[in-house]
């Protein structure tokens, strides 16, 4: 190596470690905080204890609105994976006329009636439907934003799965709807699994449409809850939030680690969000 | 909510389409009826249904919430004659142009670009922290840079030997404007990542023994080669950070008053004028129309070749 390379080679790791540290900077909070016995906003080695979890289990808001959070994701992940499961299949082996111009204005609408713009006929609509402050209304305003998306890609992946099961399947007499259940699912697994951990991370993550869709603070799902965890003074409460904050990232972290252990991440690149 | 960019769409196979279950039309629409049905109530007519609240003045309280009227076109003439509404549009293309064009797009690019050559642990290493900011819930992320940009004892002003600021206060639009831009830049990346892969090497080879520098095989080579990429990851993370309601978690809104703020302010604080923000939802829904179109044409253009 000549020494404009060794210069060179030092100005990349350089720049690859001011990188590095701009994205793990404002993360520090996040490990270091919730151990620490005197939290403050800033990041310091911490005056390591436990005690923050034990004051977070004695919060019983804070574990039910964890709950809520399971609540509003699982049936989320139930309502979209099966009814994408079946959209998916039947599109995916049965020619309908104008199949690939529905799924196509159907990405176009989800794409369109997003984030804030929707939520006010969203409000409205949940109230005329007494739905407000309900996890029914949640799920099904969720599932309804994330299930063209779902088909979209689950379509794709039933295109590439082999036919020659279903074919036999039948010859012995098996209806459509029991082929699927016994036949197709197990084939579209991976496909499957991808739509529900999708689903999950989005409803788990989601703030606006629980922010506007509940009243009552016994409802709200963790993303919204955190935000009501003052001290008496008016403060955020550091100790509850730092803990708290921990153990909502923690299912998304383990989501995270599965995905990419199991099938590569590579693959979900596009579909987050 | 979200737009599918399937990476590795495989092409169907040559049994596309061929009904193996004997499943029928009848049953087929069977099937996909109850999505459709979903998708209608709480995605369809939403969207319709903007349109119309957006011609009255219904509000969400009171005489207003029984019996709106009919306004006709007011509330977009006081929309566009709104000096807030104006500051609100700036804003916007501010965080638009800047966290998603400018930072996600460059950032996210550079890294592709220099992960291209690191070890394999350096590069799982940076990949991990970028992707961690963007999947962490929203919640989390928006308490952290509250944290980390705080005035009295917040993380950067511990590091930044200047005197302490209050941030957040004092330049709300570049913090959303940074913070969104960390929170992002993990789908350039990966975007970038999967498009670097597609550029031949064997042209990068060419490019290198006729003496192109790194710049030079950038601009001639690479650049020519991923254009799809870069077109198909503007239209993404713009339509993505043109509807991103993240920034009200750090800044409340305060200085920080994009369209989707602007929207939810109108709706529901104050005097909760729904069918005036519902103007304001339909502006930005049509917005959305524009960009998701152009990105679906060239969705469409790829997987037909």
């Amino acid at each position: 190596m000549t020494p404009a390379d060794v210069v060179r080679r030092i100005g990349f790791y350089t720049l690859l470690c001011l990188v590095f540290a701009s994205f793990v900077l404002p993360m520090l909070w996040l490990v270091s905080v919730p151990f620490d016995a005197k939290p403050s906003l800033s990041v310091s080695v911490p005056d390591f204890t436990l005690g923050n979890f034990e004051t977070l289990a004695d919060n019983p808001s804070a574990y039910k609105s964890l709950l809520n959070s399971v609540i509003i994701s699982a049936g989320s992940m139930v309502l979209v994976v099966s009814l994408a499961a079946l959209g998916a299949y039947a599109l995916s082996r049965v020619r309908i006329r104008g199949r690939d111009a529905l799924l196509y204005a159907l990405l176009l609408l989800s794409s369109i009636v997003t984030g804030t713009a929707a939520i006010v006929p969203l409000y409205i609509l949940l109230d005329e439907l007494q739905l407000l402050d309900s996890h029914t209304g949640v799920v099904l305003a969720m599932s309804g934003g994330l299930l063209p998306a779902a088909l979209f890609i689950l379509k794709d992946f039933m295109d590439t799965t082999p036919r020659s099961y279903e074919e036999s399947a039948r010859v012995f007499g098996a209806s459509p709807l029991r082929i699927l259940v016994d036949v197709v699912v197990p084939i579209a697994r991976p496909g499957l699994a991808t739509i529900a951990v999708w689903t999950v991370v989005q409803v788990w993550g989601n703030f606006l449409i629980p922010f506007i869709a509940y009243n009552d603070p016994d409802r709200f799902p963790a993303a919204v809850r955190m935000f009501t965890f003052y001290t008496e003074a008016g403060q955020p409460n550091l100790l509850l939030i730092s803990a708290f904050s921990l153990a909502y990232a923690i299912p998304v972290i383990a989501m995270y680690l599965f995905v990419s252990a199991r099938y590569g991440f590579r693959f979900h690149g596009g579909i987050k969000h | 909510m979200a737009l599918a960019e399937p990476v590795e769409a495989a092409p169907p196979g040559p049994t596309a389409s061929t009904d193996a279950a004997g499943l029928g039309r009848a049953r087929a629409w069977l099937f996909v009826a109850p999505g459709l049905v979903l998708v209608a109530i709480f995605l369809v007519f939403p969207a319709l249904w903007t349109i119309y609240l957006g011609t009255t003045n219904y509000e969400l309280l009171g005489e207003r919430k029984v019996s709106p009227e009919f306004v006709g076109l007011d509330n977009y003439t006081d929309t566009l004659a709104d000096p807030e509404f104006h500051d609100s549009v700036v804003k916007t293309l501010l965080f638009v142009f800047g966290s998603a064009l400018v930072g996600q797009m460059c950032l996210g690019f550079a890294i592709a670009w220099m992960l291209r050559t690191a070890g394999v642990w350096v590069r799982r290493t940076v990949e991990t922290v970028v992707l961690m900011a963007w999947i962490l819930p929203g919640s989390i992320v928006g308490f952290l840079w509250y944290a980390f940009l705080s005035e009295d004892d917040g993380t950067l002003n511990a590091i930044l030997p200047v005197g302490d600021s209050a941030w957040l206060v004092e330049h709300p639009m570049w913090s959303i404007v940074i913070f969104n831009t960390w929170r992002g830049t993990a789908f350039s990346m990966l975007l970038f990542t999967a498009a670097l892969a597609t550029v031949p090497p064997s042209q990068l080879e060419t490019a290198r023994l006729s003496g192109a520098g790194g710049w030079q095989q950038l601009r001639d080579v690479v650049l020519p080669n991923i254009r799809g990429h870069i077109l198909t990851n503007a239209l993404l993370i713009s339509l993505w950070t043109f509807n991103d309601f993240t920034p009200f978690l750090i800044t409340g809104g305060e200085g920080s008053e994009i369209l989707p703020i602007y929207i939810y302010k109108t709706a529901l604080t104050g005097q909760q004028q729904l069918g005036l923000a519902s103007a304001v939802s339909l502006i930005v829904l049509l917005i959305n129309l524009v960009v998701a179109l152009a990105y679906l044409a060239m969705l469409r253009r790829r997987r037909v070749r």
